[in-house]
């Protein structure tokens, strides 16, 4: 048997009743935590589940391997950051298990791609693409997420974009290789003015929702990661509204030509 | 005022007039006089002293090149002559003959604009006569000859004049045959030698004189009246009236081209930025007031002063205190000495105009082949490209553990110094690994770094580098990225022979990216199919790359990092761990996470490697070994010692030639084979031999020792004694 366990979003109190129960009562647990740096303590969490969790790095986690073969005759619990299946890759490892012929289930958490969101008071069906921003490395400098953001802002879709946790990636670093994007692709999509948000760690006591224009949010300090941006497209009042007050937008968006809706 | 001072004092204001300059290279096959010939010419310009000329050797200053009696550095010297009533500032450089410092003569050849290449008439053309010819055409470096050691064919082989005459006509001859099928298109006519327009002289670089036909016209010496004094015993007088220098400097002014005139069709093959820029136009036109462009050729250790930069300056001004860049390193240098060398001494000046070969301190990461610039953004020139790569490798460790950081700058340096030496560490073993062209080359090295670096190391027994390549296409292999969400499909195959050699040529730009429809054209004559020529991403060594997918989403973005793993099984194939040779990969289909993030880096390369390496363990793979020509000369009755020890090594006689009373045995044999070769040829015929060798590439290893040969490589590099089998690579 094999339980994908969500951990949710920040610590370990993030864990679902349902999800703190199941991992109570497996026979090994394995955790993950490369897909998102949450806040978690993996001591205090094993004092919490009263059980030794072996953590797994990105190479073991993806071979999935020690998983499987101790999912044939145990019951093993994989704690995954956020909701099991949302923003991480772990559908192979299932196809997998299932093929093998264990048995599988999933406890959903708490996920990002909801809580920035709702953090910034953005409408969810409002969201287009989802892209995930990594670091240039050598001379491969991917650009597709470029794309992906003028094609929902083509079709009024805010997008979220997702920071590459693994290396601690910063809403302002981010910010800066959007630009850099927009130097290379030269098509207008992204500028000083754009309209940005921000969120940081989500569900911790001193969470941060943010929004203004990239020139001011690029210096600004949103503290410890996770951290990630919402580029919004064409705001419906209520959103436009809800990121003056809740997110501290200059007030000048409630007016400003073309921002709105309709 | 001295000579010497007031030879300064003119070089310095000559430094400004490119037309009264001329750059050159003196190029020959090991010791058929070059440095004697340097030295004289200096020493007849006044720029040493005579007595010392010929003698000591000057431009031999090195240790080590004195105790050897070879050169091993290039060294520049410069000098002033007087021709016609006008005064010239000749800027020479002395080349290294021994084929392991033939990377030394490929990098002089981008300094200068024209070469002297000096053939011994004993010996006439021989193996490295060709490649330092072909090294200087290819650079658009056009030549004179000047046969040397002519002393010898009468007072030691006693050749009548008739006979001399003959063996000058063939050297003739076979100079302007190598000229003409190795020359550009537009010189091949050009700049063949003739020796009655003085483009060909006759001397002895010994006894100090020369002549040509022009110089014989205008003094009515005759080839009867040298004969004579050669007979004689009286060379000095020959020598006052028909110095080296004269005749020789005469030839080099009067034939060779002055920066302004070869900068024109120079620049443009050896510089692919725009011609039509402010710095291309500069450097066509060698102009001192545009923007600096400088080329680095050498870099020398000097005791005193450290490291000392030696370049063409192709176009602007270079002048102490300026700031310059060297392309590719993100911050500028302060330059704090420019130098001219007058004779073999640096003479600091304030400034180095366009046309001249400068010397410069300062320019700390500077590395022979840099380019150098007073802008950041400038298009760098060709990277200098030679015929052959290192073959020979040695571990290299500190006796003192604490030494080693130091070790390892001092491997840095030298490698920056000398590009034909390599280091690299093993990463399973964690030792260091310095590779080399030869056996000399690497106990030079090591000499260096014990005696000038005063680093203490040990070196182990030096193994050859092997070549891995596939004998078979491969059937199509996937490969998986960790996260299963990506799979690559490659095949591989054996490389066209056309392109594996133009590519070893260096004659097809590695920089893909840029130069893409140059290089698919260039593949398309060399006969690849077009859909593969227009696909070719990736080139590293005498491998390539192409994607021959249609339309699959993503894969433009991936490229970059297909190709990175593409590079890298290139240094370090699947069976020994050498790097590859002969290797075509083809990209055949793709399936990509549609999210960057999940095809990033980590999941790419990885997929791509075991995707190339699980092909390559279907497709027949086998090393290759790199393999020396070998030319030897004995006294005929001792040939047959002289096949034993070539046949012993698995050596191969190509031909025999008799002349006289010698034996002139053209050989092939495995490097491998050929450590210790030169006290075994020496014992084998009491030293009475002359022999050379020359790098040809590489041949597969015979089958009956490739699995023994694998296994010791292995071994060596800390590997599993197999290679893993194909379903490894499957993930
Ligand atoms: N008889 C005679 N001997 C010469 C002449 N020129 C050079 N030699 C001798 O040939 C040997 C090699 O001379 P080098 O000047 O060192 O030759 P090289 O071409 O510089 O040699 P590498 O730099 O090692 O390739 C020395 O012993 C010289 O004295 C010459 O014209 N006549
Ligand atoms: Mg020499």
């Amino acid at each position: 048997m094999l339980l994908f366990i969500g951990l949710g979003l920040w610590d370990e109190k993030d864990i679902s009743v349902k999800g703190l129960e199941e991992a109570k009562n497996c026979d090994i647990l394995y955790a993950e935590f490369y897909t998102s740096k949450m806040g978690v303590d993996t001591k205090k969490l094993e004092k919490q589940l009263g059980k030794k969790i072996i953590v797994l790095d990105r190479e073991n986690a993806e071979k999935g391997d020690k998983i499987i073969n101790d999912a044939k005759n145990k019951k093993v619990g994989f704690l995954v950051a956020g909701d099991p299946m949302t923003a991480t890759t772990h559908i192979s490892l299932r196809i997998k298990a299932i093929e093998e012929g264990i048995k599988t289930k999933i406890i959903h958490g708490a996920s990002i791609i909801t809580a920035s969101a709702g953090l910034l008071g953005l409408q969810i069906y409002k969201f287009g693409r989802i892209v995930s921003i990594a670091r240039p490395y050598k001379d491969y400098f991917p650009l597709s997420p470029y794309d992906s953001i003028k094609s929902n802002m083509k079709m009024g879709l805010h997008t979220l974009l997702l920071l590459d946790t693994e290396d601690h990636m910063t809403a302002n670093e981010g910010m800066q290789i959007l630009l850099e994007m927009e130097k290379r692709k030269k098509e207008g999509i992204i500028s000083e003015d754009t309209l940005i948000a921000v969120v940081a760690r989500a569900s911790s006591d001193d969470a941060v929702a943010r929004a203004g224009y990239l020139k001011d949010l690029i210096k600004e300090d949103f503290g410890e990661t996770p951290h990630s941006i919402v580029i919004p497209a064409k705001l419906h009042f209520m959103e436009a509204k809800a990121l003056v007050t809740i997110a501290n937008a200059p007030k000048e968006i409630l007016r400003e030509e073309g921002r709105l809706e309709g | 005022m001295g000579r010497k001072e007031e030879n300064i004092k003119k070089a310095k204001d000559l430094r400004y007039k490119p037309e009264r300059i001329r750059n050159i290279g003196v190029v020959a096959h090991i010791d058929h006089g070059k440095t004697t010939f340097s030295d004289n010419l200096l020493a007849g310009a006044g720029m040493i002293s005579e007595e010392l000329a010929g003698e000591q050797l000057v431009l031999d200053y090195d240790e080590q090149e004195q105790a050897r009696g070879i050169t091993i550095n290039a060294a520049a010297a410069s000098m002033v002559h007087e021709y016609e009533g006008k005064e010239y500032l000749i800027n020479l450089i002395d080349t290294p003959g021994h084929v392991d410092f033939g990377g030394d003569v490929t990098r002089a050849m981008r300094a200068v604009d024209g070469a002297i290449v000096v053939v011994c008439a004993v010996e006439g053309v021989m193996p490295q006569t060709e490649t330092v010819l072909r090294q200087a055409l290819k650079e658009r470096v056009k030549p004179v000859l000047l046969i040397n050691k002519v002393d010898r064919l009468i007072n030691e082989l006693k050749l009548d004049p008739q006979e001399m005459q003959r063996r000058f006509v063939k050297i003739i001859t076979e100079v302007n045959q190598l000229i003409k099928k190795m020359a550009p298109e537009q010189f091949k006519d050009k700049w063949l030698v003739r020796p009655e327009d003085g483009s060909v002289a006759f001397g002895s670089a010994l006894h100090n004189w020369a002549i040509s036909v022009p110089y014989m016209k205008r003094t009515g010496i005759t080839f009867k009246d040298i004969y004579e004094y050669c007979k004689n015993n009286d060379q000095k007088t020959l020598a006052k009236k028909a110095p080296i220098h004269v005749v020789a400097l005469d030839m080099v002014i009067r034939h060779l081209p002055n920066p302004k005139e070869a900068q024109k069709y120079r620049i443009p093959n050896i510089w692919r930025g725009d011609l039509d820029s402010e710095i291309g136009k500069a450097m066509v036109d060698c102009d001192p007031n545009g923007p600096l462009s400088l080329m680095v050729t050498k870099i020398l250790i000097d005791p005193h002063a450290g490291e000392v930069t030696f370049g063409r300056v192709y176009s602007g001004t270079l002048r102490e205190g300026q700031e310059v860049y060297i392309i590719g390193m993100p911050k500028p240098y302060r330059i704090q000495q420019v130098a001219v060398m007058v004779g073999d001494e640096r003479i600091p000046v304030d400034e180095i105009p366009a046309g001249n070969i400068a010397a410069i301190l300062g320019l700390r990461d500077a590395y022979a082949g840099a380019t150098v610039t007073s802008r950041p953004d400038v298009e760098p020139f060709e990277s200098i490209k030679h015929y052959s790569e290192p073959v020979v490798t040695v571990r290299v460790e500190a006796k003192k553990p604490s030494d080693l950081p130091k070790l390892v700058k001092v491997l840095r340096d030298i490698s920056k110094a000398d590009p034909s030496i390599q280091v690299e560490i093993n990463q399973e073993t964690g030792e260091y690994l310095m590779s080399g062209m030869g056996e000399l080359h690497l106990e030079v090295t090591e000499y260096r770094i014990k005696n000038e670096h005063k680093v203490d190391i040990i070196t182990s027994e030096p193994t050859v580098i092997y070549r891995e390549t596939v004998k078979k296409k491969s059937p199509v292999f996937e490969g998986k990225s960790p996260n299963k969400h990506n799979y690559l499909y490659v095949e591989v195959e054996p490389l066209e022979e056309s392109v594996v050699k133009a590519l070893l040529e260096g004659q097809i730009p590695e920089n893909v990216k840029k130069y893409k429809k140059e290089v698919a054209k260039k593949l398309e004559e060399l006969g690849m199919p077009k859909e593969e020529a227009k696909g070719v991403f990736g080139i590293k060594g005498a491998n390539l790359i192409t994607d021959v997918t249609k339309g699959i989403q993503h894969l433009h973005e991936a490229k970059e990092l297909l190709k990175q793993a593409f590079e890298e099984v290139c240094q370090a194939g699947p069976k020994a761990a050498e790097p590859l040779q002969g290797v075509k990969v083809r990209l055949v289909d793709a399936k990509l996470h549609e999210d960057a993030i999940h095809r990033g880096p980590a999941q790419l390369i990885p997929a791509m490697r075991n995707a190339i390496y699980g092909a390559m363990t279907l497709a027949e793979p086998i090393l290759l070994e790199p393999i020396q020509k070998v030319f030897i000369s004995v006294p005929a009755e001792l040939l047959g010692n002289v096949t034993r020890e070539i046949t012993q090594r698995r050596g191969t006689i190509l031909d025999i030639k008799n002349e006289e009373d010698m034996s002139i045995v053209l050989a092939k044999a495995p490097v491998a084979e050929m450590f210790g070769f030169a006290s075994a040829i020496r014992s084998a015929t009491g030293g009475r031999v002359l022999w050379s060798t020359e790098n040809m590439g590489f041949e597969p290893l015979p089958d009956f020792l490739q699995e023994e040969v694998m296994k010791k490589i292995r071994q060596r590099k800390g590997l599993p004694p197999e290679p893993y089998p194909a379903e490894h690579y499957a993930g």
